[in-house]
């Protein structure tokens, strides 16, 4: 089967390749451009692990061609540390508030609450909850990790962050 | 896991999707937004040979008023239709349904075209579009035509459509000012289709039902329109002993399968409690 010639922007690094139509966007992501932050967990548009930013959409790279994303701005979990290396807000929210324990579906989760918080600078517990409907967790139930975005949307807000009580 | 291998194709005008359909024939699959079809392909259910990708017709995106009616292009997000100030104004209901639909990622890219387009009878807007008399504009070998959404679906996936056809636009008489409206759906979790769901328009005129009509999603092998359960409630209050016969008519209906969802007799009984939930709330939705 013919191969597509495909160039778009990964984290913002200009990327051009000769795919063929059938691979997956996940696996153009991992295999060639060695990207292994997103991850495969279910291989079924369920667990939301593969989600990268795609043309400020959150998408499921498991359920998108590589071919599809021709021309698109790609951001994974690689690109969204800060230029200077420092963490960004989520990650260091993630990290302070303990929002994950084996860490397999944090890449996603954070890179799903970088488009929502862009969304919605400022959810409520609530709108996070259906926010990341689409991400699956095993490990926190959740709690940790809606803690973890709201410490960054206060950070990023410029506000201190409280935590709820309990 | 890994689809069948194809030939991708991108045409860029509505004309040229058409022939590139009638050209390949059956050995080729139009692409909206994916999430129903790249599964099916990933467990190799689907092995189409040939890919046309829609995402760059420029024609098939939008949403406009058109006289009395709203028309949707077919590949339209459902994060469109949820952010379209538009909608929430003329068609609320759309906007209620849409944020039902599976969960974020999936409605980024899902298009209202392939939701009522695929025939999938847990889909959620076919039944809405029947509810709201909407109609299909399709293009195919032979030109346009409309096609009614109450006579699109034959089966599960079995369509009106003929080969070569794709639906173009999605065209929605808009309700009265000041109706109520309600999709009510039960599911088990976020991103599942429902175990029964019903769609609920309705005008209100001194305190009796006016006009109503009633759609139903996932209790038959296609979308249902519940046209006697409406007739039974219009002209009432919505008192107690109306809605139960319009319940029953409803249930009445129904041909659910028994599956993970619950057995026939559970989802036919969540049918009548889901058109019960959504007339109370499209009342009490009402202005005029």
């Amino acid at each position: 089967m013919a191969k597509s010639q495909i160039a778009l922007t990964v984290n913002g690094r200009t990327e051009e390749a000769l795919v063929e139509p059938r691979m997956l966007l996940i696996h153009f992501l991992r295999e060639q451009l060695n990207l292994t932050g997103p991850h495969i967990g279910c291989d079924t548009t369920h667990c939301g692990a593969c989600t990268v930013d795609l043309d400020g959409k959150s998408v499921k790279s498991c359920t998108v061609f590589a071919v599809q994303a021709n021309g698109a701005d790609i951001r994974t979990i690689e690109g969204i540390a800060n230029p200077d290396g420092t963490l960004h807000a989520l990650q260091e929210g993630f990290r302070e508030m303990h929002g994950l324990q084996c860490g397999f579906c944090t890449p996603g989760m954070i890179t799903r609450a970088y488009r929502l918080l862009q969304e919605n600078p400022s959810p409520t517990d609530e709108e996070i909850r259906f926010g990341i409907a689409g991400n699956l967790c095993r490990c926190t139930g959740y709690q940790n990790i809606v803690k973890g975005i709201q410490y960054a949307a206060a950070k990023l807000n410029g506000v201190r962050f409280q935590e709820a009580a309990e | 896991m890994i689809p069948g291998a194809f030939a991708y194709h991108r045409p860029s005008s509505i004309a040229e999707a058409v022939g590139l359909l009638t050209q390949l024939g059956e050995d080729a699959r139009p692409l909206a937004g994916g999430h129903s079809l790249i599964p099916m392909m990933k467990l190799r259910v689907a092995s189409p040979a040939h890919l046309i990708d829609l995402g760059g017709v420029a024609d098939l995106k939008g949403i406009s008023l058109d006289g009395p009616d709203a028309v949707i292009g077919a590949m339209t997000t459902q994060h469109d239709l949820i952010g379209s100030g538009l909608l929430v104004e003329k068609l609320p209901i759309l906007h209620e349904t849409s944020l039902l639909i599976a969960d974020p990622q999936v409605r980024y890219l899902g298009t209202l075209g392939g939701n009522v387009a695929n025939g999938d009878p847990g889909n959620d807007m076919p039944a809405v579009m029947m509810c709201l008399g909407a109609s299909y504009q399709v293009a195919g070998p032979n030109g346009a035509r409309n096609i009614p959404a109450r006579d699109f679906y034959h089966g599960a996936y079995f369509t009106a459509l003929e080969p070569g056809e794709i639906v173009t636009a999605i065209r929605i008489p808009v309700p009265p000012a000041g109706h109520g409206y309600a999709y009510e759906k039960l599911k088990r979790k976020v991103g599942d289709y429902a175990t029964a769901a019903a769609a609920v328009i309705l005008t209100m005129h001194g305190g009796t039902v006016a006009t109503c009509s009633i759609g139903l999603t996932n209790v038959a092998e296609t979308p249902l329109w519940a046209e006697d359960a409406a007739n039974i409630v219009t002209g009432s209050t919505l008192d107690d002993a109306t809605v139960k016969k319009a319940v029953a008519a409803a249930e009445a209906i129904t041909a659910p399968a028994a599956d993970s969802r619950g057995p026939v007799q559970y989802r036919t009984k969540m049918a009548g409690v889901m058109v019960a939930r959504a007339l109370a709330r499209a009342k009490a939705r009402a202005t005029a």
